[in-house]
């Protein structure tokens, strides 16, 4: 049994951001340069602050124990208050060690492009990862709920970023998606609240069948997957790619960091957390979600397939790899539920890496079609870059020795736990698919001969054009970071305690299988 | 008698004897008439400070005017509602005098300055004696001072302005009339103007032909006052070509002013027993509803800033409205209602302050043409944004407070359908609200288009309206910690409310 402790560290470790946020603010000033060097140094040892709070939290949470902090009542049953379980420290995690990488990695990309409204950018960044990491340590719907909407509004600033007519009309639809799910979302958790009284989030759940109706629990659920439009679920898709009009690093905290993971990570919290294991299977919603989720595996493979640009291709390998999630969980056994939990970090450190590839392809190279990139990873041109695309392709794969593989061994495991063997064969079919779409990438970069397009001035390089400008190390170095961590995973899942994490949530909610 | 006790009369009469002085002032003196004028309401808003705290603490005072005894005499009193208004209505009234100063040089001719600061003040005065006053005729007289003062006081702007304000003084007077030929009906009735006493008298009269009669007209009246669809025609005009600080005085005081003397003649002079006799609230809510739908579409559709504005006060006053439709069927009474009467001033006085800054400077009045000014203007920009972010209702600011506790309040009515309806105003409000922000924050100038050279407005323009996006998150926090609450009860049980009507 856990015992609930109070403590102010999940509030340290949101205020973090917050208060990044705030002297990033203070510190504008449009003529001073060296503000800008201030304004980066804050991001940096925020986020190196908050990421060490967020560790610290695992012992305690590993010894039993759940830190809560009430922030305050409103009525009764609007209670906004944060609570640390095993599972939601398994998010704060992601974002909190990937917000380090991706504020490096944003000062060479920003600088290097030239990007005007910087301040705003790192701005709005900070109180994005304050909203992601809020979620990941609400107590119950209510806060998440709030959470949820600030995430969209700070994030809609960082799609719409470049302020021309595309950038305006993705961000326009990345709104309406979200607001309109954000709506959904509300009027399930209120109906959550009149049938139940609470929003807590409980290990297995607070509906039963004795709350209502079978036929208003499955409405329910529907608005509840509809509210949870971030996981980019088929066919409620379409924002995500259109949203790929952002600068890289947004891509990169849109895809593995915050938003489509607040998405999944609502999923996990509905299915185990406010349906639970039992309810689910009774009412049969497991199957009709892990459904949903197969068909969105497969079809997000097969429409990364055909894309040039290399973004959007990873956008669409997002879509079926959060679907994987999604999946883990719906197949209502523990292994699956194992392997969709600790695939949230896993796949965010995978799919950091290849977008920041992606954009130190666009800053470095400037390339950004797949059929631009002939030679790209040889030497003299962007190796390092490439080699950690690859490690990133083969995790995605599920192939080992990265990090990929473990989180789908487990997913392989649970489906066959839970009896449905054909399930395994979606798996297969979509890593298959995988392969598909990310071979040829590697086969361009490192196999084809570069585009003599400069009269093989680029022939005789013999340092890697990643080193040329010092502001590229502050891309290239976090990508390499990243794909390292993707490989150490792999063998010792066990670092930073992510699949400790992950076994404890699961065995509070299967009630220690 | 207290010292204390006689601060109600003091506020309306110090204001009185203020606008003759600044009258005779101007006369030596063009540029003491605004000193004079904000010396009159710092002091006014002061005194109501005090009041508050005394009516807090001791309870109500009940002032006689010359000592007359109330069913003969005038009767000023002021209890938590009244002192409640009064610090909203006066501090909005102050920084949209601090706000005036150089929009005024700006927009009037220097000659009309003396005459424009006596209408100011004048306004403020009825104002003031709308929310103290216990007398319904008094009432009357006050929203009498209160509107031709604002007729006036529009048309200053002259050109559109004069149209404007002639349509808002055809519907105003007639609003105003309705409210007499009710005063008139309750009188031959009852034979008293008191209103504790009408109170008294009026519950075995309940089914009389002329006192229903009575309520109707007043409702009607002060529903064209407070711009309550489909009363709202004048409205929309006025807000767009009235003068910048006047935009921001009458779309804040005056309108909270006459909402408040409706929450004053339906709960206090009436009684929650007369409104449960018919399904007036229902008729209210559903009306108010429609109003916060079709405000928003409105609004959706202008290209001028402040029209757009005025729009959205219409749905907001639906917001009002409902809580007040929603006020006898749940627990929390008037509590929604009364926090969005604080609340849309903060809101709607910054938003209104920005949009005039624009014009101000430059002549922006249409908002495609604000492309990349929250670089020019950064500090009235992001007013502004804070302002139309709490609109929104983004946490933790005044909106999402306000729509918050509406939404408690019609869940605990069982009224889902209005959730449903706040929901979708919301979504309304996004639209117009983020197109706005859009345009001034992200949208980059195309080439091609017209570079626009503003510099940022002067600082007695922009420091009122940053004050007001800070306390519109300032004071959304203080709500929801719930300091302020005890006096929404004290209202509440004032009125008869919090207990639900089965």
């Amino acid at each position: 049994m856990t015992v609930v402790v109070e403590s102010i560290r999940p509030v340290l470790a949101v205020a973090c951001p917050a208060i990044c946020a705030l002297l990033i603010l203070l510190f504008y000033h449009p003529k001073l340069s060296t503000r800008v060097n201030l304004r980066e140094s804050c991001t940096i040892t925020a986020s190196v602050i908050q990421f060490l709070i967020v560790l610290s939290m695992a012992p305690i949470i590993l010894e039993g124990q759940e830190l809560r902090c009430h922030l305050l009542t409103v009525a009764p049953g609007i209670v906004f208050s944060y609570k640390v379980d095993a599972f939601g420290l398994l998010f704060a995690f992601t974002s909190s060690c990937l917000w380090i990488l991706v504020s490096l990695y944003s000062i060479g990309y920003m600088r290097a492009l030239k990007e005007h409204a910087q301040t705003r950018y790192f701005f709005m960044f900070a109180l994005a990862i304050f909203a992601a990491v809020s979620m990941a340590m609400s107590e119950n719907l209510i806060t998440f709920y709030v959470f949820y909407e600030t995430l969209t509004a700070s994030t809609y600033w960082l799609v719409a970023h470049h302020g021309d007519k595309e950038a305006l009309f993705s961000g326009r639809k990345y709104l309406t998606y979200l607001l309109t799910s954000g709506w959904f979302l509300f009027t399930a958790t209120v109906l959550t609240y009149c049938l139940t009284g609470t929003t807590d989030f409980v290990p297995n759940g607070i509906l039963s069948l004795d709350s209502a109706a079978p036929w208003v629990l499955m409405i329910l659920f529907a608005l509840f997957m509809l509210g949870l439009m971030k996981a980019a679920w088929m066919p409620f898709h379409s924002w995500l790619p259109t949203a790929m009009v952002a600068p890289t690093p947004v891509s990169a905290l849109l895809h593995a960091v915050a938003v489509v993971k607040a998405g999944v990570f609502g999923f996990v919290r509905v299915v185990c957390y406010i349906y639970g294991i039992d309810l689910m299977s009774s009412l049969g919603l497991g199957l009709i979600l892990a459904s949903i989720a197969s068909f969105t595996m497969i079809v997000g493979s097969f429409l990364a397939i055909g894309q040039d640009n290399l973004k959007r291709r990873l956008a669409y390998s997002t879509i079926s790899q959060l679907s994987y999630i999604i999946f883990g969980v719906a197949l209502l056994s523990h292994f699956g539920a194992i392997g969709s939990m600790i695939h949230i970090p896993f796949h965010g450190f995978m799919k950091i890496t290849l977008f920041l590839c992606a954009g130190a392809l666009i800053v470095i190279a400037g390339k950004t079609e797949v059929s631009q990139m002939a030679g790209i990873g040889r030497r003299g041109q962007m190796p390092i870059t490439m080699i950690a695309f690859t490690i990133g392709a083969i995790g995605m794969c599920g192939a080992p020795p990265v990090c990929g593989f473990i989180s789908k061994w487990y997913l392989c495991l649970g489906t066959l736990e839970a009896g449905m063997p054909i399930f395994l064969g979606v798996i297969l079919i979509s890593s298959l698919l995988d392969v598909v779409y990310f071979f040829p990438i590697i086969r361009t970069a490192f196999f084809e001969k570069p585009l003599e397009t400069n009269g093989g001035e680029r022939e005789e390089r013999v340092r890697s054009k990643e080193t040329e400008n010092p502001l590229y190390l502050f891309m290239v170095i976090p990508l390499a970071i990243t794909a390292i961590f993707s490989v150490i995973f792999c063998f010792f899942p066990h670092t930073f305690h992510i699949l400790d994490l992950a076994e404890l949530a699961v065995s509070n909610i299967f009630g220690g299988v | 008698m207290l010292p204390i006790e006689q601060f109600p009369v003091l506020v309306v009469a110090i204001s009185l004897l203020s606008a003759i002085t600044i009258l005779l002032a101007g006369v030596i003196n063009k540029k003491s008439c605004f000193f004079i004028s904000l010396a009159t309401i710092t002091f006014q808003f002061i005194l109501s400070i005090f009041i508050l705290r005394h009516v807090l603490t001791v309870g109500t005072i009940h002032y006689w005017l010359g000592g007359w005894r109330p069913p003969w005499g005038i009767e000023y009193v002021v209890d938590t509602l009244n002192a409640y208004v009064l610090i909203i209505i006066l501090f909005l009234s102050l920084l949209a005098a601090i706000y005036s100063k150089r929009s005024v040089e700006h927009e009037i001719e220097a000659r009309k300055l003396p005459t424009f600061y006596t209408l100011f003040q004048i306004l403020v005065t009825g104002l003031a004696g709308v929310v103290v006053t216990g007398d319904m005729f008094n009432l009357y007289v006050f929203l009498e001072i209160a509107s031709l003062a604002g007729y006036a006081l529009i048309a200053a702007a002259g050109g559109r302005a004069l149209r404007a304000s002639y349509n808002y003084l055809i519907l105003g007077a007639l609003g105003v009339c309705f409210f007499l030929l009710g005063i008139g009906f309750l009188y031959s009735v009852t034979g008293t103007l008191n209103m504790a006493d009408l109170r008294i008298l009026l519950p075995a009269l309940y089914g009389n032909k002329a006192v229903q009669a009575a309520f109707v007209f007043f409702f009607i009246g002060l529903g064209i006052k407070s711009a309550f669809f489909p009363l709202h025609t004048w409205q929309p005009d006025a807000y767009t070509y009235a003068p910048s600080a006047i935009s921001v005085i009458i779309s804040t005081a005056m309108a909270k002013a006459s909402i408040y003397a409706l929450i004053r003649v339906i709960f206090s002079v009436f009684t929650v027993d007369f409104i449960t006799l018919f399904p007036i609230f229902d008729i209210i809510s559903w009306v108010a509803a429609i109003a916060m739908i079709f405000g928003s579409i409105l609004a959706i559709a202008q290209f001028d800033l402040k029209r757009m504005l005025a729009y959205s006060s219409i749905a907001n006053i639906g917001y009002i409205m409902l809580g007040v439709g929603l006020s006898t069927s749940t627990t929390l009474g008037l509590t929604p209602a009364l926090m969005h009467i604080l609340n849309h001033a903060l809101m709607k006085g910054c938003l209104f302050m920005a949009a005039c800054a624009f014009i101000y400077k430059a002549d922006l009045r249409d908002i495609r043409d604000l492309v990349g000014l929250a670089r020019k203007m950064p500090y009235t920009c992001f007013a502004f944004l804070l302002a139309a972010l709490s609109m929104i209702g983004f946490p933790p600011s005044v909106g999402f407070v306000t729509k918050l506790y509406l939404i408690l309040a019609a869940l605990d009515a069982g009224k889902y359908i209005f959730v449903a309806v706040i929901f979708f105003s919301t979504l309304l409000m996004i639209v117009y609200f983020w197109h706005v922000i859009e345009i001034m924050y992200i949208r980059t100038e195309e080439k091609g288009e017209k570079e626009i050279s503003v510099t940022e407005v002067p600082m007695s323009m922009f420091i009122p309206g940053l004050v007001l996006a800070f306390l519109c998150f300032i004071v959304g926090i203080i709500w929801l910690i719930g300091t302020p609450l005890p006096i929404m009860d004290a209202i509440n049980s004032g009125l008869g409310l919090g207990v639900v009507v089965p």
